[in-house]
């Protein structure tokens, strides 16, 4: 094989463990076998591929992929970013997916019964592809952080969820991202599965004053890496001839 | 002291939560905002293959369907090849091919459906083959990493015994937690076990 060969390994220390008791639903829902670890073969390099015909031209724009009568209620501010790989080589053309809250800390969805407001201009989802170099940007307003049912009193911190795709299957994710400053993060059971505060860190965007728009909206940074891949320094017989 | 490496670490993983769909398939969570609903389709009308239905539940370890859960679905197609620029043979894939689908399952019984074609033969590491099969990645509320496993097909024995990932399981038993079982009319069935007595095997890939 020419180009690139297997992904490295993920790390599973540095992600959060399948079982999490203090995040009551993971104990029903982890498997208690070992993972079977497995080379890559074809089935796990490759992945779908997107292109800008599976996209819309307001996707990236909460403030108005979804507005009525006027903008959304909120804290005007745009998350960028770049996907990179382990490598540090930027991923270009992949698809981000982010969903959240509005405002309010409510959720446009016909399973959350949280007492906040629906903002009748807000969705709280958008997409985009990364560009040549693997940057990417939306604007949206910051969510609120909502109530939820763990221990009584448990709150999420204002988060976005992000889910990347990269060039194989193997390097699918899905996370959250949180924001500078947030004491709510420490709080969060569904956080703290992370046992590395390093690993915390990692999601925590930080405000980027540069990336502001003035007298506009604020701005923040989020980074996101994927599995880096070997180089086939050696042959490594990926497809096998 | 050593030169340090300086390699990244990845982001970690965390939960899709309760709504995910709004973000992956907003459709299901109760409106309509983009003018296309990724991973509807992974093999257009005119894909040549063999039409299949596959359905089935998650279940938790108590028994229970979990009915707040996304899968995505990665495949070849009939002739055993991935529409992806590593892929060998990508040129010959199918036109129409997407390869690629993404279900939820019902929010009332759990019950989640995959219309596709049956892959075909994929070639494997060091010269084997692998057997049909399709890479399934499953993302819900309370799944801290999304957690991956194959569907491989009960009807295909020859292939299967000679596959080399259901051959790397080690208690036999447990290979039959990734056979889809045919109910009759091209559908499958595949019930994903979280955990239990025959927890599905799950892949670190």
């Amino acid at each position: 094989m020419s180009g690139p060969g297997e992904f490295y390994q993920r790390d599973r220390t540095w992600h959060p463990p399948a079982y999490s008791p203090d995040y009551k639903t993971s104990v029903a829902r982890s498997p208690r076998l070992p993972l079977l670890s497995l080379e890559n073969t074809l089935s796990e390099v490759t992945g779908p591929v997107f292109g800008h015909g599976d996209l819309g031209p307001l996707d990236n724009d909460l403030i108005r992929n979804f507005a009525k009568d006027g903008d959304p209620i909120g804290e005007r501010i745009i998350v960028h970013g770049r996907v990179v790989d382990e490598n540090g080589r930027g991923v270009p053309g992949t698809l981000v997916e982010v969903w959240q809250a509005n405002a309010g800390g409510r959720y446009r969805h016909k399973k959350d019964t949280y007492l906040a407001p629906v903002d009748p201009n807000f969705g709280g989802c958008g997409r985009c592809l990364t560009d040549g170099e693997g940057y990417y940007h939306f604007r949206t307003v910051k969510p609120g952080a909502y109530p939820w049912r763990n221990w009584v009193n448990n709150w999420r911190p204002a988060h976005i969820h992000v889910s990347v795709f990269g060039s194989g299957f193997a390097q699918r994710l899905i996370t959250q991202m949180y924001f500078e400053g947030d004491p709510l993060i420490a709080k969060c059971p569904i956080v703290q599965t992370i046992t590395d505060q390093a690993a915390i860190d990692a999601l925590v965007a930080p405000l980027d004053m540069n990336a502001a728009v003035p007298l506009d909206c604020l701005a923040y940074k989020f980074d996101i890496v994927l599995r880096g891949r070997r180089s086939t320094l050696f042959e490594n017989r990926l497809e096998g001839n | 002291m050593v030169q340090p490496l300086n390699y990244l670490k990845e982001t970690p993983s965390q939960t899709a939560g309760p709504y995910v769909h709004i973000g992956l398939a907003p459709g299901a969570a109760g409106f309509d905002i983009f003018h296309n609903q990724l991973g509807a389709v992974v093999a257009g009308p005119d894909v040549p293959g063999e039409r299949i239905r596959i359905e089935g539940l998650v279940l938790d370890s108590t028994g229970a369907p979990v009915k707040d859960v996304l899968l995505e679905t990665w495949q070849a197609d009939a002739a055993g090849i991935h529409p992806h620029p590593d892929d060998p043979r990508h040129a010959e894939c199918a036109p129409g091919f997407r390869g690629w689908g993404r279900v939820i399952s019902d929010f009332e019984t759990g019950l989640w459906t995959l219309d596709t074609i049956k892959p075909g033969k994929v070639p494997g590491r060091n010269g084997r083959v692998m057997a049909p099969h399709i890479s399934v990645w499953i993302v819900s509320r309370g799944i801290n990493v999304g957690l991956q496993t194959r569907i491989y097909f009960a009807d295909e024995e020859e292939a299967n015994a000679a596959d080399p990932v259901l051959g790397m399981i080690e208690q036999v038993h447990r290979r039959e937690t990734l056979l889809a079982r045919p109910s009759g009319d091209g559908a499958y069935r595949f019930d994903i076990l979280l955990q239990g007595d025959r927890e599905t095997v799950f892949f670190d890939i």
